[in-house]
């Protein structure tokens, strides 16, 4: 009696959960469909330079060479459950049947196929989008250092001897060096309307190439904890045309603030949610000094942060 | 002498924020409780002798599961707390948790959910049902399976510790990242209290691993060659030699941790030497096995459920087999994944993403077995064939993401996003997290000697299902909206706050999900009486552990079966060679019971919690007590006792009088 | 009854065992490769290298290997008074190898070239001294099972016993081997 209840209610709850299921997945992908295709928030989908395009293009790629395989998977997982259900006595029923060798060898060759397609593709691409690679786009590049502080982002312009705090501005179509380290713990330093990440980390010095393909303002911000005040961390990048850009170099050129070497010590102390601040001159090679304070006992006029004395 | 006595720990340790205190007082508050019930019915005797100091793997694998059980709702609360404060916190509000206490809750979050929730279910899992499967009546080595448990049950201690003395615990992330987690930047007891749990328990996991491999090389029934071991079994076997590859990195790593920020030493520092990425490539080098850890005796876990519920045999047992030494293998060779964006270069990068992407290949041969394991039988509908069918939905779209982060430029956008956390969690919650609520209402009957309500199965897991996918798919998209993890506060001009409260509904309806399962366990418990397995075989099953009544005698098998064939009790039931008049018994020898896991275990907890606190004559305590109780174990020469045959007749006659 | 069964196990847990082990000295051996330049302007190992020194101190250990072998040769013919004189051999060389590492470890330190000095001596001090670590609970282990080779003799249990210590002892000599080659050897000659 019990089991015939059991059977009953599984059969209705089948047909229920079915009909759940299959009217899930089908609003899911509406609405996912709707936010994603239409919806400019999305950074990473909407980019907007050459390097975060590529790899944008490239999460679709790989999106439709999955689902190549997934969706295979899917439709059989639901026919198989439907159609073998234990009711069914339309459905063959075949306790012995456990290998098949035709469908073995389909099932590990056509992932391994697909996988191979994209590991050629993964190779090719980690190359061409590597970092470190310089981007070649027939106009000058321009140099900006990162340094990663606790919780904020200083910027040095060496070839124009300004720096900012959280607030970068360069002109646009135009590749940006970045050069990135820490006083600070490991950071991350991320602009996702432009490209990915690079690590900016105490003691050595990573590299970043951006370019950014018309004027704009983009989101930057910390992508690595790096304690309390992390979540403040963020900064304004602005592309501008090559004159705008020039002007605000001016601009700068002409505030009180000079980072020097005190001062830089003063700013690497630990504070949140900092303003933006504009320097109009930096303490010569301070970016190298940075890295260098950690690579050799400290001598000279920088005093070390990361000693042990708490 | 002050200093000498205690240390660093001084009277502003004890609780003083709201949080402390109120954790603090609940565990106080859970603790007298326990006593004050167990004082009442008379019952610390029972439990001393028949549970704490048992080195019956099936009471051992049940305490892992309460344990496990408990540090879940913890876990649990850190989510609740985590969602909560991301789904407020926009704008001009800033929540109602501090940025310091915020990261604190998701670092226990994450540590907890992995080392206590997830390694305890499973070796839970695996410790009451392996030796079962294999037709073993213990484990290789019982003390040190004792033992493993309890120093378990001391890291879960250090871990919540804090909450009565010291008042913070790391805010560093789940693992800790150097040198954030240096002395420099992380000053407080909070990372040591860290090392030291995770120390402590690793410890027992290790020693767990090396068992459990012993167990399944030298103690299987004869007749049962590796090939006709259940896939249970096998993927258990493999995520131990995982275990036993890796978890000594582990050791090493927060050792030299340990060492810097206690003794002045420069593994990791910034500055003198010290090298941050080589404490990310050691943390990750254990790091990316453990997920494997955790996920294979899910995989085993399923290949039971699919075959038992088609009610025909695994598809494909080679090649399943094949997969999982293939996964195995493959799982020490990807770690670098984790930290594409730290500049490794091209070349490496590409080397490790191909090689995380081939990961996909023997995984996705599993799903297809699993599926064509489906085709053709007769699938009946019960909770843990439910639990089976939610993962191959939820992974499956998991797997995608992470396919996609495998390609270091993709990688290079979703690093340290939401687009991650959505990725992991729906690995681990549909893959490992679905596996064990599949293996727990699967072999429930088999432990408890009756059988789960199933009614309130079917809707905990819809609640999961429905909860899970509106709980993870707005972090999906909030990843590609550039939103990254770990953060307190963002501004509302980002319009991510639509989605994380949408996020935050997901967990009301998870957390339904779990009202659903402990009101299933109760009215379970209610209603046995009905419900009694009185066949040991519920559900037609084809392994060994259904062949014993439910639940298993203490000594398991009466006569150690001889195995002929895969599936090895559906052969027995098949070929009449069950039941024969003769049934020539043999003496049992069982290990005895011992309190000197507990000991050990309680000296080791003594190290690691003087160490936090810089107490040095008690760490050495601690040390040269742990030291002592395992000399004198070791003097210990009659730790077994014999059941004689006759004995064993006797109890036999009774349970089948009984039946 | 079943130490024969419990010999194979036990043997073969603590192989496992001793994998687990190896696995922890590699991971110290990579962070001593990754660290071994790290010298921030201190000490390199060229300056610490003295290679009499190191020389004896291998020896001593190579030949406690040598006694300990004659030690479990013994015990298989069931010889237990030249059982228990090998095994104190063993224990009298151990004992010398770890004070001469004692030696070698405070007069870093006394020259100011502690652990703390940098990344390199940090990582010199920790795989050298969790070697010595081992050595030590190596010589605690002996101890005890001379203790119990005395009260009860070369029984199936106590000569199980003597068979893993040996292969610990022989286990942590290979360790010692990588060190003097790895460490002494490639950074004070190459």
């Amino acid at each position: 009696m019990l089991n015939a209840i059991m059977m009953k209610s599984c059969l209705g709850m089948i047909k229920v959960s079915k009909f759940i299921v299959f009217f899930l997945l089908f609003a899911d992908v509406v609405i996912l469909g709707y936010i994603l295709i239409g919806n400019n928030n999305i950074s990473v989908l909407n980019p907007h330079g050459l390097i975060a395009l590529k790899e944008r293009n490239l999460i679709i790629i790989a999106t439709l060479f999955s689902l190549a395989a997934v969706i295979p998977v899917f439709i059989m997982t639901f026919l198989f459950a439907w159609k073998y259900r234990e009711n069914n006595s339309k459905a063959k029923y075949d306790p012995d049947w456990d290998h098949d060798t035709k469908l073995e060898l389909t099932w590990w060759a056509a992932p391994f196929v697909i996988i191979l397609i994209l590991a050629v593709i993964t190779w090719k691409s980690t190359h061409e989008l590597d970092p470190y690679k310089s981007i070649n786009a027939g106009t000058k590049p321009i140099t900006i250092q990162v340094v990663a502080l606790q919780w904020k982002w200083l910027f040095i312009y060496p070839e124009q001897n300004i720096a900012t705090v959280n607030f970068i501005q360069f002109p646009d179509r135009t590749p940006i060096n970045f050069e990135l380290t820490a006083d600070a713990p490991m950071n991350s330093f991320w602009i996702p309307q432009l490209g990915g990440q690079m690590y900016a980390m105490a003691g050595m010095g990573s590299h970043l190439h951006l370019i950014a393909d018309a004027p704009g303002e983009f989101a930057g911000s910390a992508a690595e904890i790096s304690g309390r005040g992390f979540s403040g961390m963020k900064f304004v990048a602005r592309a501008s045309s090559q004159a705008d850009f020039n002007a605000w170099v001016q601009s700068v050129k002409e505030s009180q603030n000079k980072l020097g070497l005190p001062k830089y010590n003063k700013l690497a102390a630990p504070s949140e949610n900092n303003p933006v601040a504009l320097y109009s001159s930096v303490e010569e090679g301070l970016y190298n000094k940075i890295i260098m304070k950690f690579m050799a006992p400290s001598g000279g006029n920088m005093h070390m942060q990361g000693t042990n004395h708490q | 002498m002050m200093g000498f006595i205690f240390g660093k720990l001084t009277f502003a340790a004890l609780p003083h924020e709201w949080y402390t205190i109120g954790g603090a007082y609940s565990m106080v508050a859970m603790g007298v409780g326990v006593l004050v019930v167990l004082t009442y019915l008379k019952r610390w005797k029972w439990l001393w002798r028949q549970w704490l100091t048992s080195t019956d793997p099936k009471k051992i694998g049940m305490m892992y599961i309460i344990v496990a059980s408990l540090m879940f709702f913890r876990g649990g609360l850190d989510a609740g707390l985590i969602w909560l404060q991301q789904a407020l916190s926009a704008g001009g509000s800033h929540g109602f948790l501090s940025a310091d206490h915020f990261q604190q809750i998701f670092t226990a979050h994450g540590d907890i959910m992995v080392f206590f929730v997830t390694m305890g279910f499973l070796f839970g899992l695996i410790n009451l049902i392996v030796p079962l499967q294999i037709g073993a009546r213990d484990l290789a080595f019982p003390f040190l399976n004792s033992l493993g448990f309890w120093l378990y049950v001391a890291g879960a201690v250090l871990i919540n510790l804090f909450f009565v003395l010291g008042g913070n615990f790391a805010a560093t992330g789940w693992l800790a990242q150097a040198p954030l987690s240096e002395l420099q930047y992380s000053p407080g007891v909070g990372v040591d209290y860290w090392i030291w749990s995770l120390q402590v328990s690793g410890l027992g996991t290790l020693l767990g691993g090396i068992n459990l491999l012993v167990t399944i090389l030298k103690m299987r029934a004869p007749g049962m060659t590796l090939m006709k071991m259940p896939l249970f079994v096998w993927t258990s076997l493999c995520s131990m030699v995982l275990v036993i590859s890796v978890f000594p990195i582990l050791t090493v790593t927060m050792g030299l941790l340990f060492l810097d920020r206690f003794a002045g030493f420069h593994f990791f520092t910034t500055g003198f030497g010290g090298n941050a990425m080589m404490y990310t490539n050691l943390i990750w080098m254990w790091g990316h096995p453990e997920v494997y850890i955790l996920i294979l005796p899910a995989f085993g876990v399923y290949s039971e459920v699919v075959a038992t519920f088609s009610q025909k045999r695994l598809a494909g047992y080679i090649s399943m087999v094949c997969a999982t030494i293939a996964i195995t293998l493959l799982a020490l060779s990807v770690w670098l994944h984790h930290f594409f964006t730290m500049g490794a270069g091209a070349d490496v990068n590409a080397f490790f993403g191909m090689m995380t992407m081939v990961i996909a290949i023997p995984t996705g041969a599993q799903v297809f077995n699993w599926l064509f394991t489906m085709y053709k039988g007769r699938i009946r509908f019960f909770t843990p064939m439910r639990w089976f069918l939610g993962f191959v939905s939820t992974f499956t779209l998991g797997g995608v993401a992470g396919v996609m982060m495998a390609v270091p430029p993709i990688d290079f956008q979703v690093h340290n996003s939401l687009f991650l956390v959505a990725h992991f969690h729906t690995m681990i919650i549909g893959g490992a997290l679905f596996g064990i609520f599949a293996g727990f209402t699967y072999w429930f009957p088999k432990v408890m000697g009756f059988r789960l309500n199933e009614r309130l199965g079917r809707y905990a897991f819809w609640c999961w299902i429905v909860g899970f996918f509106t709980s993870f798919v707005p972090l999906y998209i909030l990843g590609f909206m550039g939103a990254t993890r770990r953060l307190d506060h963002y501004d509302v001009s980002t319009g991510w706050q639509p989605l994380f409260m949408v996020s935050a509904a997901g967990l009301v309806i998870i957390a339904c999900g779990v009202a659903l399962q402990i009101a299933q366990v109760i009215m379970s418990i209610k209603q046995r009486k009905q419900n009694l397995d009185t066949t040991g075989d519920p559900w037609n099953g084809r392994t060994l552990e259904w062949s014993t009544a439910s639940p298993p005698p203490f000594y398991n098998f009466a006569i150690i079966p001889k195995v002929a064939s895969r599936d090895a009790f559906w052969e027995m039931k098949f070929s009449d060679a069950r039941a024969s008049k003769d049934k020539h018994y043999e003496d049992i020898v069982l290990s005895k019971n011992t309190a000197m896991g507990i000991y050990v275990a309680g000296f080791v907890f003594l190290v690691g919690f003087a160490l936090v606190w810089h107490i040095i004559w008690l760490a050495l305590v601690g040390l040269f007590g742990a030291i002592a109780c395992v000399i004198i174990r070791t003097f210990d020469e009659e730790t077994e006792y014999v059941i004689p045959a006759a004995e064993v007749a006797k109890l036999e006659a009774g349970r089948n009088a009984n039946e | 009854m079943n130490k024969h069964d419990n010999n194979d196990k036990t043997i073969f847990g603590f192989w496992v065992y001793l994998m687990t082990d190896l696995v922890m000295f590699a991971a110290l051996f990579a962070a001593f490769a990754v660290l071994r330049n790290n010298t921030f302007g201190g000490i390199a190992i060229r300056d610490i290298f003295n290679p009499p020194f190191v020389l004896i101190e291998t020896l001593i250990l190579l030949t406690s290997s040598f006694s300990i072998g004659l030690t479990i040769l013994s015990a298989q013919a069931n010889k237990k008074t030249q059982t228990i004189f090998f095994l104190l051999t063993t224990f009298a060389l151990g004992v010398s190898f770890l004070t001469m590492e004692l030696i070698e470890f405070s007069h870093l330190i006394h020259d100011g070239n502690s652990f703390q000095r940098s990344a390199f001596l940090s990582s010199f001090f920790t795989l050298v001294g969790t070697h010595g670590l081992h050595i030590t609970a190596g010589l605690v282990w002996m101890g005890i099972l001379i203790i119990q080779v005395l009260g009860r003799g070369l029984t199936i249990s106590t000569v199980r016993k003597l068979t893993l210590l040996t292969l610990f002892w022989h286990f942590l000599d290979i360790v010692w081997i990588f060190i003097f080659t790895i460490v002494y050897l490639f950074g004070g000659i190459l």
